[in-house]
């Protein structure tokens, strides 16, 4: 799977794109814990790139402060060239930032096609009196995005389940609906939170597949957390490594496995 | 085997679409509004009308309104009657001051003054939730009660401290005031409710409905969805208010025609209305008409329903046992199914599809 970024850009996986998102010296604290401290990386417009690291590395807290949910007290995080004063997590979805959550957050009373068509919510204009009528055009509206939500049902490969209240669903199938629920947003950058916790090895090879489908064919900009090393070094482009919530390493897969410290902070180091 | 839907293709998204996608649903709906516009008004008596037509229908569009914010966006509210109560005394003032509108028209624009009252108690739902939000909402209810009675000006210094109504009338029939006849009220409440429940159909089936459940469900994933919290949330206590206030004005104009009007705004009927929504089931259209059935027409029935029939008890005596066996049902269908009556009614509809597999 490695060779899916040279095959088809021919370019090297290091060069890819300008900066889409930067964090700067970003440090978050809880009161006296310190979940992130100055940590810099940047993510590259079209590239797959991993924050790995033990558990409580800071890696969630990272995306959260990216999505808006916490704001750090130190740093700066400039998305498209702009940077951003204190964001709330609507005005990230509206930027283009989307997210799927570690344990699953669908919105279980509603069906997988109800969950996805959600997802437009930013792009659906029309008012509150023709969505009352639900016809003329708020209906031809409600039609025009319905097609673009059997597209992604389709990609993902989820047609049985469109009716179907997502709370019942198996769990594969659950993060493959959140998956698709953030692509009906359309984003610039995906944030994935451990997509393949908890999933068997058919459905990680499926996920891998989605993830490296996406990337390819929307040039969607994607960021993941993952756990499953073979997952991470297959599908990334580039990688940082984080251990109590500091950078202790960043580049390419191959570069960040001979890391001595990424060594230590996995195996442990005899003191 | 009664109720399949083999054989119905779908060709366009608009079809699938729409509310009810299965022909046996859209006879299921045009027989009840044969029924309700047609057969009632033939077969039924005044009586019937008057004190078990009228009363559930304004509970119903009450009860609707009240889901729209409980079952659909997950926001619990003891104030729905001082809300009911803002349409009422709304309605009342509009028609002092413009005696020439059609009532019709006034008590839909009363719905809005409601929905402006609903949307300021709402404000505080955007911090709290839950029990304490429950508890915030009972200060709309204490504070509108009291200003219902305290404030002459919104009952127009009547000595009585009440809301007379005054005779209206449309096409030259009264409609409100002591001379209409319970048919043409109930031809107007029945009018009403049906178009504000395809209107409430129609929200909860597009965006926004899909907005309120996403805020239910899971509001951090909400917000990264791109829905405003605030917005989401101020407009379902708008809606819902809304709802609420125009059932609030049929029930004065419509059902009471004035009398001992002040008092029935009480934490007592919010409360009726909560437990109609909770038990005809939360988040469910069909589920408010259930519980507005199960909790206001069957006392009224079975209290004359029982001596009617022959059986062999008092009025006082109807009436107690009325309590027992609504306590109950209450408790029975609790029980059988937390969900509410809209659950057993899809379990049943499975059923007749599947019937006689069980499959």
């Amino acid at each position: 799977m490695n060779a899916h970024s040279t095959a088809v850009t021919g370019t090297p996986v290091t060069q890819k794109g300008e900066v889409l998102l930067s964090v700067e010296n970003v440090s978050l604290r809880f009161g006296g814990v310190k979940a992130i401290t100055d940590v810099s990386f940047d993510i590259r417009k079209g590239e797959i790139r991993a924050i790995i690291g033990p558990n409580g590395a800071g890696k969630t807290s990272m995306l959260n402060c990216i999505n808006g949910f916490y704001h750090p007290q130190e740093g700066r995080i400039t998305y498209k060239g702009v940077r951003r004063a204190k964001v709330r997590p609507h005005q990230a979805a509206a930027a283009g930032i989307a997210r799927t959550f570690q344990n699953v957050a669908l919105f279980k009373g509603m069906s997988t096609l109800d969950n996805i068509m959600t997802g437009r919510t930013l792009k659906m204009r029309k008012g509150f009196f023709w969505q009352a009528l639900r016809h003329g055009p708020a209906m031809d509206e409600e039609i025009e995005h319905r097609k673009v939500v059997e597209d992604i049902i389709d990609f993902l490969q989820i047609q049985h389940i469109r009716k179907l209240p997502v709370g019942k669903l198996p769990y594969g199938l659950q993060k493959r609906v959140e998956l698709g629920r953030a692509l009906a947003m359309e984003p610039e950058l995906l944030l994935l939170d451990e997509p393949m916790a908890g999933m068997n090895l058919e459905e990680k090879e499926d996920m891998c597949r989605f993830i490296l489908d996406v990337n390819n064919q929307f040039g969607t900009t994607i960021a993941l957390i993952e756990h499953d090393m073979g997952v991470v070094m297959d599908l990334s482009d580039r990688v940082v490594v984080l251990e109590y919530g500091r950078k202790i390493a960043d580049g390419t897969p191959a570069e960040v496995k001979a890391d001595q410290r990424v060594i230590d902070a996995y195996l442990g180091v005899a003191h | 085997m009664f109720y399949r839907e083999a054989g119905q293709y779908k060709s366009t998204y608009a079809a699938d679409m729409a509310v009810f996608p299965l022909r046996q649903d859209r006879i299921g709906i045009a027989v009840i509004l044969a029924i309700a516009f047609i057969g009632i008004p033939l077969t039924g008596n005044d009586f019937f009308i008057a004190s078990v037509m009228i009363p559930f229908l304004v509970l119903s569009l009450a009860a609707i309104g009240l889901n729209i914010l409980t079952g659909y966006t997950g926001l619990i509210s003891l104030g729905t009657a001082a809300f009911m109560g803002v349409g009422a005394y709304s309605c009342y003032k509009l028609t002092t001051f413009f005696p020439g509108v059609n009532i019709i028209v006034l008590i839909l624009v009363s719905g809005l003054f409601s929905a402006a009252i609903g949307v300021l108690f709402g404000l505080p739902s955007l911090r709290i939730k839950g029990f304490y939000l429950a508890v915030a909402t009972l200060a709309a209810q204490f504070f509108l009660q009291w200003a219902f009675v305290r404030v002459p000006w919104l009952f127009n210094y009547n000595a009585s401290g009440a809301i007379e109504v005054p005779q209206r009338t449309l096409f030259g029939l009264p409609i409100t005031g002591a001379s209409a006849t319970p048919e043409t009220r109930y031809f107007v409440c029945l009018g009403l409710v049906v178009v504000l429940t395809w209107f409430a159909s129609n929200l909860v089936h597009g965006k926004l409905g899909r907005s309120w459940m996403a805020v239910r469900d899971m509001d951090i994933a909400a917000e990264l969805m791109g829905i405003k919290l605030l917005n989401a949330k101020l407009t379902a206590f708008a809606v819902s208010s809304y709802f609420a206030g125009v059932a609030g004005a049929m029930m004065i104009f419509l059902w009471y025609g004035g009398g001992e009007a002040n008092d029935v705004f009480t934490i007592r009927l919010s409360f009726t209305i909560l437990f109609m929504v909770i038990i005809g089931g939360l988040g469910s259209l069909i589920g408010s008409f259930f519980g507005a059935a199960f909790l206001s027409a069957l006392p009224t029935a079975l209290k004359f329903g029982l001596p009617a029939l022959g059986v062999p008890i008092g009025g006082a005596t109807a009436e107690h046992v009325t309590f027992m066996l609504v306590g109950a049902l209450i408790i029975i269908f609790l029980i059988v199914e937390p969900h509410g009556l809209a659950r057993l009614w899809q379990i049943g509809k499975q059923k007749l599809r599947t019937w006689p597999f069980p499959y």
